[in-house]
């Protein structure tokens, strides 16, 4: 057990997988990650080769040349990075290559923030990348290290971003238990690409499609996706037997059997939520809280099975699309159409305003759609 | 001889297609074993329509301005596995000047192992003629048209070489399909190299410049006999050798042959942006030493 | 529909299924009268698809060709002409 970085927890994770071609551009609040591992390699301890490239978009770009010619690779971003590196995200999940980032989640500008929200990734849920929630610096270590598993299985062959709470997460000390060489080499098989770049036996990635093709092209990233759930709840179940670490693959549930109300919030507030479920407890409010950790795919049915009997749900979104609310909201909303469940959304936590306690036992009592913790007066 | 090309036929390039005899003519020159990372554009778009590739060599596209970028990648991919082949990146003059020229910088600064090759036909051609920053002066396209209060395209030609020159890259080269020996001898010296590589390959292109196709190969000629476009080579980014002409040709026999230029052909203005053009031809001639277009002997005392 | 390979990945060369030969109005006529086998002919089709039968002998794959002319254009010896196109 070592007191580590979230970064350099999430550093030690990739470590761990051993990708030979990294390539980054720094954006606070991820260098601390990329930083890590450039020491790394410096040192020895990752025989990779790190590319300082030029933008975010060419970060995505190297990685994507590199995936496509046969090694495992890595790179990570933030906010508007990921915005910058969009139309590279998107070819690389349409090209069903198996890259693996990290996301320090962080505001969008306008106006310009470096604090946390999930804006950044919740941008990118069309993408065609599997999308993982963290909520501590245990968990972002596994399941970074697992996110090479899920992304390189010949039946997903799918990019992964694992998101972590920028600063929240990425700048905090916590305990953690690194996974060992030898529980690695159990839990992650080596790299063998479906398809590779070599001139002893050529093909050509990237073709154009015309209408008679595209759709089906893109049905088959769907089903990929469909395909990766299986993948990764049984990658999280090796990871109980080899590490004794015991994750529900969708999400998790705190005091949700009996509940009336039920939070669903995802990344670090989650964990703070256990404490305002608790308070709300014993105030006499049967609350509980689900908080997703798969968000892409979504688990829908999941989801609606969980929340059975459940007469309130309220969402806590720390992202917005603006002019239509709330994304998980809307999501949650639409997994539980038809059933008898009242779906509240909130928004909160936007660009680094702490979610605290308070804000999260607002949020259990919230009974309308509202942004719960905006200063209405200075609009 | 029925050589295999390693651009296959059955590509959808345009009847005459400039760029297609440059690019076939490069591949074949830089061999099989290489690894091409090619931009949006004409040269992707004519070649692979899924499910058909006329690409004979591993060969991936991404998007339109990450040509260098992808190109980084698999070179250190292939360096990781230990492969040894040239990483070859292409991209149209729009994916080199314009939108991809964050990404080419950030190579040839890195010192990255990869041979840019940029085929240069003036404009974004696949999307139907648009300006791009390697438009020439004067040059009608349908974003810059030519007419009652235009002469086409105000900016001058974007100085890629220059540009290029200023990273002070292993190799940089000029070259066009005309003169086929000269451009495959830069390939094949290019890809045994290491270190960032530049080569800048004029494309002429018969839809776009206003041209019988079959025209395609003499008006590349003519581009380089009138001094528009010299063939050089550069070293660490310092001229090495340039190809020297014994008579160059006025820049009108080439302007006039292009009915992208053909307005200024008409009237007084036309004649005024004409000898500008000239201008610009002997300026590129007295920078790398070559012969200036003379057409009537100079009286002492009336120059220009 | 036979499944798609992942991610679109195509087979090279496999565009000689397009009998781009259609597109043309002219096609060329090698007279073999006063070739020198220079080869320009061979080397400056945009296609690739002129090439050496003999010495001083070429000929053109006729699926392809699209009739842009350039090979007539180029020849020193004005050893190629382009005719109408029979079809």
């Amino acid at each position: 057990m070592k007191v580590m970085e979230g970064s350099g927890a999430i550093a030690e994770a990739v470590i761990l997988a051993r990708p030979q071609v990294i390539a980054a551009y720094p954006i606070t609040p991820q260098t601390h990650i990329v930083e890590d591992l450039a020491r790394a390699v410096v040192d020895g301890r990752l025989a990779a080769e790190f590319l300082t490239v030029e933008s975010e978009h060419s970060a995505a770009s190297a990685v994507l040349g590199a995936s496509a010619a046969g090694v495992r690779t890595f790179t990570a971003t933030s906010s508007q990075g990921l915005l910058y590196m969009s139309e590279v995200v998107f070819d690389i999940a349409g090209m069903r290559l198996p890259v693996v980032m990290a996301v320090a989640n962080r505001a969008l500008s306008g106006p310009l923030s470096i604090w946390n929200d999930h804006q950044d990734a919740m941008t990118m849920r069309d993408s065609g990348w599997i999308q993982i929630y963290a909520q501590t610096a245990q968990e972002a270590h596994d399941l970074q290290l697992l996110a090479y598993r899920v992304a390189e299985d010949p039946s997903v062959s799918l990019p992964v971003m694992v998101c972590v709470d920028g600063f929240v997460l990425t700048h905090a000390f916590e305990p953690v238990e690194p996974i060992t060489d030898e529980q690695a080499d159990l839990l992650l098989p080596p790299f063998a690409p479906l398809a590779v770049l070599d001139p002893a036996d050529p093909k050509t990635f990237g073709a154009y499609a015309e209408p008679s093709i595209y759709t089906e092209a893109r049905l088959a990233v769907d089903r990929a996706m469909s395909a990766a759930e299986p993948v990764y709840a049984q990658a999280l179940h090796d990871l109980g037997i080899v590490a004794g670490r015991r994750y529900d693959p969708w999400f998790d549930r705190y005091r949700l059997d009996d509940a009336e109300v039920a939070l669903i919030v995802m990344g670090t507030a989650a964990q703070t939520a256990r404490i305002a479920i608790d308070r709300a407890r014993e105030q006499g409010l049967r609350a509980g809280l689900l908080a997703p950790r798969l968000f892409r795919p979504f688990p829908s049915s999941e989801i609606r099975e969980a929340l059975a009997g459940v007469g309130r749900v309220v969402v806590m979104d720390r992202a917005v699309s603006l002019g239509a609310g709330g994304i998980v909201a809307s999501e949650i909303r639409s997994a539980l159409y038809g059933s008898p469940a009242r779906v509240v959304g909130v928004i909160a936590g936007l660009g680094g305003r702490d979610v605290s306690i308070d804000t999260l036992e607002r949020a259990l009592r919230a009974d309308t759609d509202a942004w719960i913790d905006a200063q209405e007066a200075t609009t | 001889m029925n050589e295999l090309h390693l651009i296959a036929p059955g590509h959808r390039a345009c009847s005459g297609c400039g760029l297609l005899i440059g690019a076939r003519l490069a591949i074949d020159a830089a061999g099989p074993n290489t690894v091409i990372a090619n931009a949006t554009g004409c040269l992707e778009v004519t070649t692979t329509a899924f499910p058909q590739s006329a690409w004979r060599v591993p060969w991936i596209h991404s998007v339109f301005g990450n040509a260098a970028a992808v190109a980084t990648g698999v070179s250190a991919a292939l360096r990781a596995r230990g492969i040894d082949a040239p990483v070859i990146a292409q991209a149209g003059d729009g994916g080199t000047a314009d939108i991809g020229l964050q990404a080419l910088s950030g190579m040839l600064e890195r010192g990255d192992d990869v041979l840019f090759i940029s085929y240069d036909n003036e404009g974004y051609m696949n999307t139907g003629v648009q300006r791009s920053g390697s438009t020439p002066y004067d040059a009608a396209t349908t974003t810059t048209p030519a007419g009652p209060f235009s002469s086409g395209n105000r900016h001058p030609k974007k100085d890629l070489i220059g540009i290029v020159l200023a990273h002070r890259p292993a190799y940089v080269a000029t070259a066009t399909p005309a003169y086929h020996k000269d451009l495959q001898r830069k390939v094949q010296r290019a890809v045994q190299m290491k270190g960032p590589r530049y080569l800048h390959v004029l494309v002429p292109c018969p839809v776009g410049w206003g041209f019988d196709p079959s025209q395609t190969i003499e008006v590349a000629r003519l581009a380089v006999r009138s001094n528009l476009f010299p063939l050089g080579e550069w070293r660490d980014g310092e001229p090495v050798k340039i190809k020297k002409f014994a008579a160059p040709v006025s820049v009108d026999e080439y302007l006039r042959v292009q009915s992208r230029f053909a307005h200024l052909f008409a009237g007084e203005h036309g004649a005024k942006e004409r000898a500008l053009i000239q201008s610009t031809a002997d300026a590129a001639a007295r920078r790398y030493g070559l012969s200036i277009y003379q057409s009537v002997p100079v009286v002492a005392g009336q120059e220009g | 529909m036979k499944p798609l390979p992942a991610g679109l990945v195509a087979r090279p060369g496999s565009s000689v299924e397009n009998e781009t030969g259609a597109w043309r109005t002219k096609v060329p006529k090698f007279l073999m009268q006063t070739c020198t086998g220079c080869d320009l002919c061979a080397l400056f089709c945009p296609e690739g698809i002129v090439y050496r039968v003999d010495k001083k002998i070429y000929s053109f794959d006729d699926t392809y060709c699209k009739g842009c002319g350039i090979c007539a254009a180029e020849c020193p010896v004005a050893d190629i002409v382009m005719i109408e196109d029979a079809l």
